[in-house]
């Protein structure tokens, strides 16, 4: 299957992906290879096959409900690794989305 | 005596018996580093201090008589993906170039308290998406074998630095054949554990139902140390069932191939295999065969279909696990906003990420956006799950009759630099051999069985088990080392100038 120019612009839209005009040509051509190689699984009788997420068989796999104990790692440690950490306020700063 | 030629169980003896200090192995290394990465660019980070400070730890240990474990004082390389505490983590990816992280991996936290001598941080693919570390941010690997050539990937680095003796041991991922792929290129050791086998907290997540740890190591003795002190459960990966860990070690070198029933997947010699690669594989289970295994021809219908199904599972699930690079969280953020632009969010997300991943990363981020999207759902992503059931339920009929499998690890020995970088298609090809074996999160090792004629290149084999299954897989391949001497081959780049 060909995918078109919209539809691929659309992808990258959702994918929240700045693309150029030339890159999204690129993957144009590119993903309607892809897609057209992976349409070969069509051919494949899965009439009443489950679908498989985890292969070995564990499900909602929950902690105890209890304290968690030292953190690996100080709530500071972990902000600090955003370039947009304000040490001041001790928050992350972000555009205004209103 | 080239120190840093020695497997970790060399190391290991001539460390308890004091013949050498771990600052002595360590500064082998390290100038081997300095002879050889100019040109091999196995590693994006090398912690000389760090390295030589715990050497000298290590040394304090053994003169007291107590150390930690077998890998004590050993050095080692870690893929670029393994969150090293105060040490640069990137995936080799512009978007992670300046990360930091404040917290070990759980792996690398294991290894740390095993008394590991960490040398650095080596080459991959960018977020571990490729078969030949050309999308590292960084640019690529070169094959110790031939330079001009690939040391495949995505854990290029760490098989590089492994064959260049660049480091004793080292650990990658593999998500679709990342570490079987390059050992084979490289002419080294390569274990694909069990899904779920080794914790995968604090490690960069490609394909989340996929990805998998394990070590890149001289041999299979080797892997079977590394496996048995980063294997178990970890309450921070939900992953890993509670279930205990076999002595890896246990009656490795022992003969154990009598009546070994060793399957041959004939869907695995086809017309897609080279017919030098074919006749060394086969010439490797006849080894095994006349030591007493039984070789048994059988089939896994699905392979041909196996391929198709990664590439719609394995970007879904990259384009879920890569929202998470905003520019906000991690990364620079967009370059106009640097210069002072203000940005509404949803653009400034755009542009980040448009400047921050690379092109083999957006590919797969749209084509798995594209497969999860409304109206596709159903036609790709369950469907390739559907298929992915009845890959499982091929090796399950398999495995009724046979202990483990033998296959060919990769079509071809190590291509060149570029060959396949305008065809995505033609490089996902490279992962034909190995792309099933994770969709059913099955165990595979990786062993070296000879070199092409034409160009000396190494030339591979994987054993793949059951679930759970690597202590029978590392037997058989460190057996199968005890009689040939592929995996002592090094390259004339990493002879000793």
């Amino acid at each position: 299957m060909k995918l078109t120019k919209e539809q691929v612009a659309h992808v990258a839209n959702l994918a929240r992906l700045g693309l150029t005009d030339e890159e999204l040509e690129r993957y144009v051509h590119e993903l309607s290879g892809i897609v057209g190689y992976v349409e070969q699984l069509e051919s494949v009788d899965t009439q009443g096959v489950a679908a498989t997420a985890q292969v070995t068989g564990l499900s909602t796999i929950l902690r105890e409900d209890a304290e968690l104990k030292k953190p690996l790692a100080e709530p500071a440690e972990l902000l600090n690794c955003s370039q947009r950490f304000d040490e001041q306020s001790g928050q992350i700063i972000v555009p205004n989305v209103f | 005596m080239d120190l840093a030629r020695l497997t970790i169980h060399e190391a290991a003896e001539g460390l308890r018996s004091k013949t050498f200090s771990s600052v002595e192995l360590t500064k082998s290394v390290l100038d081997q580093i300095a002879k050889r990465d100019g040109a091999v660019r196995a590693y994006v980070h090398v912690d000389e201090e760090g390295a030589l400070a715990s050497a000298a730890r290590a040394d304090e240990r053994f003169e007291k008589g107590s150390p930690l474990s077998q890998l004590d004082g050993i050095p080692c390389g870690l893929k670029d993906v393994f969150c090293t505490k105060g040490l640069p983590t990137t995936a080799c990816s512009n978007i992670l170039r300046d990360f930091v992280p404040p917290y070990d991996a759980t792996v690398v936290g294991k290894l740390k308290d095993a008394g590991m001598v960490l040398v650095g941080k080596t080459n991959t693919d960018e977020f571990t998406c490729g078969s030949s570390t050309e999308s590292s941010c960084f640019g690529p690997s070169h094959n110790p074998w031939d330079l001009e050539r690939t040391p495949g990937g995505s854990s290029g680095g760490s098989a590089a630095a492994v064959a260049a003796d660049e480091c004793i041991y080292a650990l990658g991922t593999d998500t679709g054949g990342s570490i079987r792929q390059p050992a084979a290129y490289c002419g080294i050791t390569g274990l694909k554990v069990t899904y779920g086998r080794v914790s995968r907290f604090g490690v960069i997540s490609m394909a989340s139902s996929l990805d998998s740890i394990g070590p890149l190591t001289k041999d299979a003795r080797d892997a079977a140390i590394v496996l048995k002190a980063i294997a178990g459960h970890d309450p921070h990966d939900t992953t890993t069932p509670q279930l205990d860990i076999p002595d890896y070690l246990n009656s490795l070198g022992q003969p154990c191939l009598n009546g070994l029933k060793i399957g041959l997947p004939k869907e695995y010699f086809s017309e897609a295999l080279n017919p030098e690669v074919a006749q060394l594989v086969r010439d490797a289970a006849a080894v095994l065969e006349k030591e007493g295994a039984i070789l048994k021809e059988v089939s896994l219908p699905l392979t041909p279909s196996a391929l198709a199904v990664y590439y719609i599972i394995c970007p879904s699930e990259v384009s879920a696990n890569m929202a998470r690079y905003d520019g906000i969280r991690y990364g620079p953020g967009p370059e106009a906003v640097a210069k002072g632009a203000e940005l509404e969010l949803e653009e400034y997300y755009r542009q980040a990420r448009g400047e921050g991943f690379g092109p083999e990363m957006k590919r797969r981020i749209m084509m798995g956006t594209y497969a999860l999207s409304s109206g596709y759902y159903d036609a790709y992503y369950k469907k390739a799950q559907q298929v992915r059931t009845l890959i499982i339920q091929d090796f399950q009929r398999a495995f009724e009759e046979v202990d483990i499998l033998l296959a060919p690890t990769t079509p071809t020995p190590a291509f060149k630099l570029g060959e396949h970088t305008s065809d995505p298609v033609q490089m996902y090809l490279e992962d034909v051999f190995t792309v099933a074996i994770n969709c059913a999160g099955l165990p595979s090792l990786a062993l070296p069985c000879g070199f092409s004629s034409e160009k000396n290149l190494p030339v591979g084999f994987q054993l793949i088990g059951p679930q759970f299954g690597e202590s029978r897989l590392l037997q058989a391949g460190a057996y199968y080392q005890t009689l040939t001497q592929w995996h002592q081959m090094r390259s004339q780049i990493a002879m000793p100038s």
